[in-house]
């Protein structure tokens, strides 16, 4: 059984919602950095870099984020994950990063993003951008920029479909078995 | 891909795909020592200990640096320093060892397949940091990752490995891992210096060093292995040195973007110029820095997960 929590039409209204909110917050786009966590996080975070340039005509710097080597349960997994290139080509000091992930769960991911950022310098501020919010925090975390919250229960899937890898957009709503 | 290993013993157990699976593992670890907080918190809790039972300064260092980037415990140990003088045997050094649980165990030893024999009795996980004329599993995976990032592709290479063949655990882990890709390798040497039968191996023999690097993309020069017997295969160093000294000279007849490798320590004059040690073709130090990124990522690889 699926359901549709965003559809093509919503999930492209919260990105530019998400946009235009970020350049409210920070007054413009100055100092201001993107960093997308991988692998949904990227796309996003590529996406709200061209909403911005269309707005103020300026690109921003953008980043790719691999948080595999700073989660906290690498003793517990059967077998080593996959580490891929993190690659955040400017200078964090300083900066206000706003970091992007497509779904906000435990906040576990989003803590590992915290302690990788930091070991790369001291920004000004970190703020946070999901396009989904599903509740069930373990960590006290919780998001700035939200595309749509709904509290799922734990046997619930959230799944973000994004065109650049799936062909097309969507926010869908499963029951695992 | 999953990492299903609990060892590294040698580059010939390892597939195709399991070693570029662990130069992209490497790939991503390297940006961690050009930071300027060179750790991440990834091992934190895991003890690494390094058994070295042979002299080595750059391998000892390189696991000491790799294992500390990641955050893991290390504890060094030396033949000399530790109980084997005393008369224990390797088994019960590895069992007390074992007894203190650490993660994994890096050992150096003259004995060809000493460290199997030590992973067939403990839990840890053992890596093969050289066993005698046997294997040297990671300086053979830092070798492919440096040409990898040389010449893109390893597929096509034509790479001539010169020198004390016989007795080298470089040359025979680099014959594993490069012949697993579609490559074209010469070892060149004088007869004294080359094990029997090693064109069953699919490589090219030559006993002139000309024409052995003749249109080569990659030039592996190695040492004489004096503390194997190595001298005592050639009749004097200088007349040696005369016949399979790479200069520069050489280096014309070799493709114009060949790069010279050497996995250390150079003897001077012996096996490399100067000129060529030093010049625009030498990756010798890339060779070293690269190191530190194929061992982190082993470490990662063999202790990151299962519990």
């Amino acid at each position: 059984m699926e359901r549709v929590l965003l559809d093509e039409k919503a999930v492209e209204r919260s990105i530019n919602r998400i946009t235009h909110e970020i350049l409210e917050k920070n007054q413009g786009a100055t100092h201001l950095c993107l960093i997308g966590i991988r692998t949904g996080g990227v796309f996003l975070a590529k996406r709200i870099r061209d909403k911005i340039k269309e707005i103020e005509n300026r690109e921003l710097p953008l980043g790719v984020l691999d948080i595999t080597m700073y989660r906290d349960d690498i003793a517990k997994l059967k077998a080593p994950r996959e580490v891929k290139k993190t690659d955040i080509p400017f200078n964090v000091n300083g900066m206000t990063i706003v970091l992007i992930d497509d779904v906000l769960y435990t906040g576990r991911t989003t803590r590992a993003a915290i302690d990788a950022i930091m070991d790369l310098g001291r920004p000004n501020k970190i703020q946070l951008a999901v396009l989904v919010d599903r509740g069930s925090r373990e960590l006290p975390i919780q998001p700035d920029y939200t595309g749509v919250f709904y509290t799922a229960a734990t046997e619930e899937e959230v799944s973000v479909r994004l065109r650049e890898m799936d062909g097309k957009d969507e926010v869908l709503l499963s029951k695992l078995p | 891909m999953n990492w299903t290993h609990k060892d590294l013993l040698g580059i010939r157990e390892l597939s195709r795909e399991e070693i570029l699976f662990l130069l992209d593992t490497a790939d991503s670890f390297r940006d961690i020592s050009r930071r300027a907080i060179k750790k991440v918190p990834t091992l934190r809790g895991k003890t690494v200990v390094t058994l070295f039972y042979e002299p080595s300064t750059r391998t000892r260092v390189s696991f000491e640096i790799a294992a500390k980037r990641l955050s893991a415990d290390t504890i060094n140990m030396s033949a000399s320093s530790s109980s084997t003088v005393k008369g224990e045997t390797l088994m019960d050094t590895a069992r007390n060892l074992e007894a203190m649980r650490p993660d994994v165990i890096i050992m150096r030893h003259s004995m060809p397949g000493a460290p199997l024999m030590l992973s067939r009795i403990l839990d840890s996980s053992v890596i093969n940091a050289g066993d005698g004329s046997h294997e040297h599993p990671t300086q053979a995976l830092l070798d492919l990752f440096t040409m990898k990032e040389r010449k893109e592709t390893l597929d096509g290479l034509r790479v001539a490995i010169v020198g004390d063949i016989v007795h080298s655990r470089v040359a025979r882990s680099n014959i594993f891992a490069l012949r697993k890709f579609d490559t074209e390798v010469t070892c060149c040497a004088p007869p004294t210096m080359l094990p029997p039968g090693l064109e069953a191996l699919g490589v090219k023999v030559t006993h002139n060093l000309e024409e052995a690097v003749a249109n080569k993309d990659v030039i592996m020069m190695l040492r004489i292995q004096k503390e194997r017997g190595g001298a005592s295969a050639i009749p004097s160093i200088r007349e040696y040195s005369s016949f399979y000294c790479l200069r520069e000279a050489h280096l014309r007849r070799a493709k114009r973007d060949v790069i010279v490798m050497h996995p250390g320590p150079m003897n001077r004059g012996v096996e490399i110029s100067d000129q060529v040690a030093d010049g625009p073709c030498s990756v010798i130090l890339n060779q070293v820095e690269n190191g530190v990124a194929v061992r982190m990522a082993v470490l990662y690889l063999l202790s990151g997960g299962g519990a």
